[in-house]
């Protein structure tokens, strides 16, 4: 086995070019320092010279922000032109001759940094930038010798000479819990600044006063870091040439020494950072500028919120129980192998082959997803697999396959810098995906519209200099008969692409779907009614769509956890289509997916009916290929979905799981049922980090290990394969991949994989988008984007560029048809669910952060107007109760949601907000319907029955016994 | 999995095959049962429709005799 070269030094690629990419394609040719330099029109002087090879001295330059010519450190001489200019603003000329040092400019630099040097603290051995500070570095630069000023007035000394007050002196900013603002130790580059501004787009610092007053402020006078809008993404900490913003972890131990590559576990827009360590001890994480998905930018969890990997709630050791009444005992990893295995097989003597299953996990890496579904067909001998996208993008998965032919997104990330119009349905991505969202953000500063259809008025709706054209607040669950709608205008209107249509589609299939989409009944007047639209609005947001140029939409799970949620997904598809918004850049139909690996989770072949590559288990081709490498016989028949695992146990046919990576207990919808169906089997296996909710239930407690423990590949929501590296040993001792596989050889596999690059070279062997994947490509590329095979070499950043995977594009009729599950005198209100920025998921990880202090609770949004004829004021406790169950959380008053919606967030076990959810799903998938559910709310006097019940059982479920000597 | 349930869920799969264009839409109820449907739930549909199949709307009826290969 070859081992991999891993990139440890600090830099990793990472230099700074002093000003963006130029994305003009001609060239011109000029003369730096007597070498010869080609680069694109519009390329400063300076990047020019980077390119070159020269770096020019810079302060406050950085590759991510405009040009902003305010430090002049970065002077250089250009023959013919007077003075010298700013090598940062200045741009390239075909023949100019530039010389970057030159005794002129060099004592120009030399005094800049003599100011500059005269108002900062020289604590530099005692500084947390200490090596790793460009103040520092320029200094040493530019051959600053001696500082000739005395720093009479100055920023940095509480108090002056003769022990009086320095009113300039403002004291360190540590509201924040990840990182520092110290005001004496700024330069005002005003990088931090914009930072905000450009990359993130939040807007929440500015530069307070002018001249010698100038101050990076957060927010308004009065606030701090924490009370400001500033949302932690951590662009300006990296921004920050000195130690003004600096993580509180390198404060505490020290400037890294070296760093790997690797990629974020939270959602599925997959960042790469660098993952920066003394020895095994991670110090921080920092965006990685050479990730195609986030480009250098990152946000609050996977920037900060990394601390659960070494929380003391972490169970590192194997435990069993014979009930789940009894406490934990600890047990060697031989024992508790053994002892699932065996009562794994005794189970399936007893109750039949078909009679366990297991759960892979989309928060762990393809090849332990693989391994995971290749253990349930192989080992335990059925299809009894399925993933978290059941309960997600399960309709996306069947949407996308018969309208497209592949069950996946359709663009990169990078393709929204060309889009000129944005639908965002059923997604919330300032929160969810939020380094999309700033990327998003930018394009829609510089012009681009926006159509934001949901039934909240989400922060990308209106926020600091975004404003969406057109808001289609609707009434959950009608989104079918919006989308229908929104085609029903463009058809009628004419104003589809037909030359597309021809081409690409069957022209006799969409004139069928026109004549349906016709008929009167879905035009916006008639579905006004029914979906709280208005109509007027939603015929400019249609003929937008249609006419605006490139034409994008991005999804989220508000789309897809309907019980018309796969047809949500082909109403998505027929806009796409009619309007020719497929196969280039800037447009395309965008899933934003849930959780870091939940796209390579189905790919890898989690779902019951399809082994990896999508290609369903009854197809005799497929298996044989399996089968081959294998050595086993694969059932040809679909396996349980996890609803239906659940529903097999309580009916006593389904007796074993093993589940990892996944709480089912907390994210599934209606939580009664799902304890239902755990308590009903007899050997429920538990592999994950924390004793979750589910681990309540459960028999076999096998200890996971994180992201940072592993090698591996996640593949994130534009289908890009990216490296996830190993960069501490295990604390529980094992990967995950390794866990599985001693489960497997404890029941007669005989695997003998020794790193998880010989897994995804079965899998390269296995599915033919993955035919040219392995881990040296990955090495060399960084990322790549499937299909990735002898047809796409380099991968496929945009999908369907000549034709649909199916061949022709299929206009799916899309009727739409109301939910069963409807409001009435005992539930008048609709309950729908989503997150929230800080918090991920269950929140067993962010949980475990100081992510906390943002969202400490879940909240029940409430418009005052429901709120006022229930008596509700904000704050208060307000039981919340559907058909399912009822719960009790604090209510917070906000026009945010319409009257007759409430929304909360499901990231807290205390509020368990899917005790609420129902069992009603997506008629194709069996994805629940979790964003639809009937609710009342009304002023409460105590946790519910449920709540104290459960508390209980948790705390007794919880207790561990010493380990046996 | 209760009767209900499972007449629910045909019902859905059966009120989506309705609108589409196919000829045999109990065909492709039939085969959208074929292939998401692990056996024990066909053979739970084939207990509701011994039992008189109850709530089934005419073409999920249609479509789960196909499936389980009952006369229609």
């Amino acid at each position: 086995m070859k081992d991999f070269i891993l990139p440890t030094r600090m830099a990793n690629g990472d230099i700074d070019m002093g000003t963006p990419r130029s994305k003009s394609t001609t060239m011109v040719t000029l003369k730096i320092d007597g070498f010869d330099v080609t680069v694109p029109e519009g390329t400063s002087v300076m990047r020019a010279s980077a390119e070159a090879g020269i770096q020019v001295p810079k302060l406050c330059a950085s590759d991510n922000l405009e040009a902003f010519g305010s430090c002049r450190l970065c002077v250089v001489e250009i023959e013919g032109r007077r003075g010298t200019p700013a090598s940062c603003t200045t741009p390239v000329m075909d023949g100019m001759i530039v010389k970057t040092q030159s005794s002129k400019v060099k004592k120009i630099r030399k005094g800049v940094m003599e100011l500059y040097i005269s108002d900062h603290p020289l604590d530099c051995l005692t500084c947390a930038a200490n090596g790793d500070c460009e103040l520092q570095d320029m200094a040493g630069m530019v051959g600053l010798r001696d500082v000739r000023y005395e720093a009479v007035a100055n920023h940095f000394e509480a108090r002056n000479s003769s022990g009086d007050v320095n009113t300039q002196f403002i004291p360190k900013d540590d509201s924040n819990p990840y990182f520092t603002y110290d005001p004496a130790k700024c330069i005002v580059c005003s990088r931090c600044v914009r930072a905000c501004e450009e990359v993130q787009g939040t807007f929440a610092l500015t530069i307070t006063g002018s001249g010698f007053d100038s101050r990076v402020s957060a927010g308004a006078g009065g606030d701090d870091f924490m009370s400001s809008d500033c949302v932690s993404c951590g662009a300006c900490v990296q921004a920050c040439p000195t130690a003004t913003l600096q993580e509180k972890s390198v404060i505490e131990m020290g400037t890294p020494e070296r760093s790997v590559i690797t990629t974020c576990a939270y959602c599925g827009v997959g960042c790469s950072f660098k993952a920066e360590l003394n020895g095994d001890e991670l110090v921080r994480m920092t965006p990685y500028k050479h990730g195609e998905a986030n480009r250098g930018h990152s946000c609050v969890k996977g920037r900060f919120a990394w601390g659960y990997a070494n929380h003391n709630d972490r169970i590192l050791n194997p435990m069993i129980r014979d009930k789940i009444t009894d406490p934990w005992r600890e047990v060697s990893w031989d024992e508790a192998i053994n002892y699932t295995a065996t009562k794994l097989r005794d189970l399936q003597s007893k109750h039949g082959v078909k009679s366990i299953g297991g759960i892979t996990s989309s928060r762990c890496t393809n090849e332990e997803t693989y391994l995971v579904q290749k253990m349930i067909r192989s080992t335990f001998g059925n299809n009894n697999t399925d993933t978290c996208a059941r309960v997600c993008h399960s309709p996306t998965g069947y949407g996308l396959k018969t309208t497209f032919g592949t069950s996946a997104g359709t663009q990169n990330f990078d393709s929204v810098e060309e889009t000129d119009v944005v639908i965002i349905i059923g997604a919330n991505p300032t929160d969810g995906h939020p380094v999309f969202a700033s990327r998003l953000k930018k394009r829609l500063r510089a012009g681009a519209k926006l159509i934001v259809i949901d039934p909240r008025r989400t922060d990308i709706v209106k926020s600091a200099h975004i404003e969406a054209q057109h808001h289609l607040p609707l009434l959950p669950g009608t989104n079918v008969a919006v989308l229908s709608s929104i085609a029903h205008v463009i058809v009628t209107e004419g104003l589809m692409d037909e030359d597309f249509i021809r081409t690409r589609c069957d022209w006799d299939e969409f004139a069928h779907y026109a004549e349906f989409i016709s008929d009167p009944r879905h035009s916006p007047e008639a579905t006004a009614m029914l979906t709280g639209v208005d109509a007027t609005e939603l015929r400019a947001a249609a003929k937008l769509f249609a006419t605006g140029g490139n034409g994008s939409i991005y999804y989220g799970l508000g789309v897809t956890e309907h019980s018309q949620g796969s047809t949500t997904v082909m109403a998505i598809a027929n806009l796409a289509m009619m309007t020719g918004n497929l196969g280039k850049n800037g447009v395309g139909v965008n899933p934003l997916r849930g959780q870091n690996n939940v796209q390579g989770a189905c790919d890898m072949g989690s779902f019951p009916h399809e082994l990896p590559g999508y290609r369903h288990v009854s197809d005799d081709a497929t298996r044989e290929v399996f089968e081959a490498i294998w050595g086993t016989t694969i059932d040809p028949e679909p396996g349980l979905r996890i609803p239906n695992m659940l529903d097999a146990a309580v009916d006593g046919t389904f007796k074993g799981i093993y589940i990892q990576g996944e709480d089912i207990l907390q994210s599934d919808p209606d939580t009664k049922h799902v304890k239902a169906g755990l308590e009903a089997m007899e050997c429920v296996i538990v592999h994950d980090l924390f004793l979750n909710e589910t681990a309540n239930y459960a028999h076999v407690f096998l200890p996971g290990s994180t992201f940072l423990e592993k090698d591996g590949t996640f593949t994130n929501a534009e289908r890009r394969i990216n490296r996830v590296r190993k960069v501490m040993a295990p604390k529980n001792g094992y990967a995950d991949w390794e866990v599985t596989m001693l489960l497997a050889n404890a029941m007669d596999s005989g695997w003998t994989y020794t790193h998880p690059s010989q897994i995804m070279d079965e899998i390269a062997a296995t599915t033919p988008g993955f035919a040219n994947v392995n881990y040296e490509m990955l090495e060399t590329r960084g990322s790549v984007q499937w299909p990735c095979n002898d047809d796409k070499p380099d991968g496929s950043p945009i999908m369907h560029i000549d034709g649909f995977a199916r061949g022709k594009g299929q206009f799916i009729i899309t009727e739409y048809v109301a939910t069963d599950e409807k409001t009435g005198p005992r539930f008048p209100l609709l309950l729908t669910t989503g997150r929230i920025l800080s918090q991920y998921n269950v929140g067993a990880q962010t949980r475990r952060t100081e992510n906390s202090q943002w969202h400490e609770e879940d909240l029940l949004e409430i418009h005052p107007h429901d709120a006022e004829v229930r008596g509700i004021r904000d704050g208060q406790y307000v039981r919340l109760a559907s058909r399912a169950g009822e719960t009790q959380l604090r209510a917070t008053i906000t026009d945010r949601v319409s009257t007759g919606v409430v929304y909360t967030t499901f990231h807290h076990p205390d509020t368990q907000a899917n005790v609420i959810t129902t069992d009603y799903s997506d008629w194709a998938t069996n994805c629940p319907e979790y964003k639809v559910t009937a609710v009342q709310v009304a002023l409460s006097n105590g946790p519910s029955e449920w709540q104290e019940e459960y508390n209980e059982q948790a705390e007794q479920s919880r207790r561990i016994l010493p380990a046996a000597e | 999995m209760s009767p209900d349930k499972i007449t629910r869920m045909a019902n859905q799969i059966a009120t989506f095959f309705a609108t589409q264009p196919d000829a045999d839409k109990a065909g492709r109820v039939a085969d959208h049962l074929k292939e998401f449907w692990e056996p024990r739930m066909l053979d739970q549909l084939a207990d509701h429709l011994k039992n008189g199949g109850d709530g089934l709307s005419p073409l999920a009826l249609d479509g789960c005799k196909r499936v389980l290969e009952l006369p229609a």
